[in-house]
């Protein structure tokens, strides 16, 4: 008896859906591999891209969110309190979980082009990329916190909010660009480009940049992981030979 | 010029790196101290991770240590066998001073322990240096270069057994007391994540009554042996040595040493330890400030992601 009932508004949904639906992106970036080499210095990433459709343009327009974001960790956030006379670490909570880097890029207000049902389900805004369960008992603001957590990694140039730096031509092309700092970390940095309409997801794409260290440094870094001994004595060889020739080079300069 | 360090995982300037490095040579040079309780701060300021600042410290001041003890045996300035006896005090106090260490992790609150100790050790021996070096200037002033003054008699220093002769610092004692500054000294360095040279080298001219252009080459001496453990005890437990981090340091470090120990043969020893005093004292001040006044960010960050 419900299944009749549902089954023609499960049809109209469809067809109402189907022409959001056929719009997708095609997309580019300017690189999918960010190297880490000696001189690294930050990188600037190009995302750009064409909304691909069969249906004409429709009226409403259509927005675009373009979020990237490093691999996730738990961080330990403590705040200072004033006790007997001096600044100390008193309390602390630990975010579950918040990505090394954040960007998210819109073209427009986030509030315009993102409900917050949508932003919720995607975790799409600063806010809603980072998750924070429980507080220790003592810690009744644990959401100063995570402001706290947000606020020190945009000064930082970590979490970039860029309301209206997406470019949007005739509805169809679309380029934004993304600022990455010099303190990166490796991993895989998943890149999510959402279409929205009146604040609703139509289309997602994901991908993934990655961000790795490249020659000199992916090896010094590996040997410092998988054969540690041999590392710290290559350090103090290096420390030892450089005092010896400093040493040997400024006598022979004083001799002369 | 930007360069990315591998294993602190950030992108600093190199002529930073470098002139940070020749202005802690130059001291450790002048001073016999290895400078650790300088750069470990000053690279927290330039956005180094604590943890590798600490260990990548220890790997420098091994560097700039041997480049100032070279200088130093070639002048005759260094004590072997004081050195010896104080290494092997260190080495003990250093592996007591790591279990102290992580029982005051288990606690919490460690930063705060390390920073307190900083405080009040740089304060006492500051303070007390530099009254005394403050003193005997004076009193060369008035007098000429007059012979420094006989230490009053330590009866019990003399009375203890196990006597050996230190030729290079003119002494005849027992080796009980050199034995025990250099254990006290390896816990601390240990705890405080340092070289310990400016506790060392006040040490050895107040309580061992050595000359102190011979002082600082030994302490030199020892700091190479107790950095060099510290810095592998750091690489093949915590990975947090940066040997590009490391290189640059040690650049600036070793001609900075060279440049430090030609300045402190021309100096006179009252006036080099004016010296020390003030820049101990300085770096008192700064951390005790730290903890007096409100700071501007109440909150910090630590990732738990095990680097």
């Amino acid at each position: 008896m419900r299944l009749r009932h549902l089954l023609p508004a499960l049809l109209l949904w469809l067809i109402a859906a189907l022409p959001l639906r056929a719009e997708e992106v095609v997309l580019g970036l300017s690189t999918d591999r960010v190297a880490i080499t000696t001189s690294f210095d930050g990188s600037e990433i190009l995302i750009f891209g064409a909304v691909k459709r069969e249906k004409p343009i429709q009226e409403i327009p259509l927005e675009i969110v373009i979020t990237v974001a490093g691999p996730s960790h738990p961080v330990l956030v403590r705040r200072k309190a004033h006790r007997y006379g001096i600044w100390i670490n008193a309390h602390a909570v630990t975010v579950d979980s918040a990505p090394s880097f954040y960007a998210v890029a819109t073209t427009g207000p986030l509030k315009e082009v993102l409900t917050q049902t949508e932003d919720l389900r995607h975790r799409i805004s600063i806010d809603r990329a980072i998750r924070s369960v429980g507080a220790p008992f003592d810690v009744t603001d644990s959401e100063q916190y995570t402001q706290a957590l947000i606020r020190i990694r945009q000064k930082e140039g970590l979490y970039q909010e860029l309301e209206g730096k997406v470019a949007l031509d005739q509805q169809t092309l679309f380029r934004t660009a993304i600022d990455m700092p010099a303190d990166l970390t490796e991993g895989a940095y998943s890149t999510r480009i959402f279409l929205t309409r009146e604040g609703r997801v139509v289309s997602q794409y994901e991908t993934t940049i990655n961000v790795r260290k490249v020659g000199l440094e992916r090896w010094l870094y590996v040997l410092s992981r998988q054969h540690a001994a041999l590392y710290g004595l290559l350090s103090l060889a290096i420390a030892i030979l450089a005092g010896w020739g400093a040493s040997a080079g400024f006598s022979l300069l004083r001799d002369r | 010029m930007q360069t990315y360090l591998p294993v602190a995982e950030v992108s600093v300037n190199a002529f930073l790196l470098l002139g940070l490095g020749g202005i802690v040579g130059i001291l450790s040079g002048m001073f016999g101290v290895g400078g650790g309780f300088l750069i470990t701060p000053l690279l927290f300021f330039i956005g180094v991770p604590p943890s590798v600042a600490v260990a990548t410290g220890a790997n420098q001041i091994v560097a700039s240590s041997f480049s100032a003890v070279l200088a130093h045996l070639r002048r005759r300035t260094v004590d072997l066998t004081m050195g010896s006896v104080l290494l092997v005090g260190g080495l003990i106090g250093a592996g007591l001073g790591v279990f102290v260490f992580n029982y005051l992790k288990s606690l919490g609150q460690v930063d705060l322990l390390v920073r307190l100790c900083y405080v009040i050790f740089l304060g006492i021996i500051g303070g007390l240096m530099f009254i005394e070096s403050l003193n005997a200037l004076r009193k060369a002033r008035r007098s000429g270069p007059a012979q420094p003054k006989r230490r009053r008699s330590r009866k019990l220093m003399h009375a203890l057994p196990f006597k050996m002769r230190f030729r290079t610092s003119g002494q005849y004692m027992s080796v009980i007391p050199p034995l025990m500054v250099g254990l006290a000294v390896g816990v601390l360095s240990a705890i405080m994540g340092v070289g310990g040279g400016f506790i060392m080298v006040p040490a050895m001219i107040y309580l061992l009554g050595m000359p102190t252009k011979v002082v600082v080459g030994t302490s030199l001496f020892q700091i190479i042996f107790v950095t060099a453990f510290t810095t592998m005890l750091h690489a093949t437990t915590n990975q947090t040595v940066d040997i590009m981090l490391a290189l640059y340091l040690i650049i600036g470090g070793v001609i900075g040493a060279q440049v430090g120990t030609q300045i402190g043969l021309k100096l006179k020893a009252e006036q080099l330890r004016v010296l020390l005093a003030a820049l101990v004292l300085a770096v008192c001040g700064k951390l005790a400030l730290e903890l007096l006044i409100e700071p501007s960010e109440l909150y910090n960050l630590t990732s738990l992601d095990g680097g």
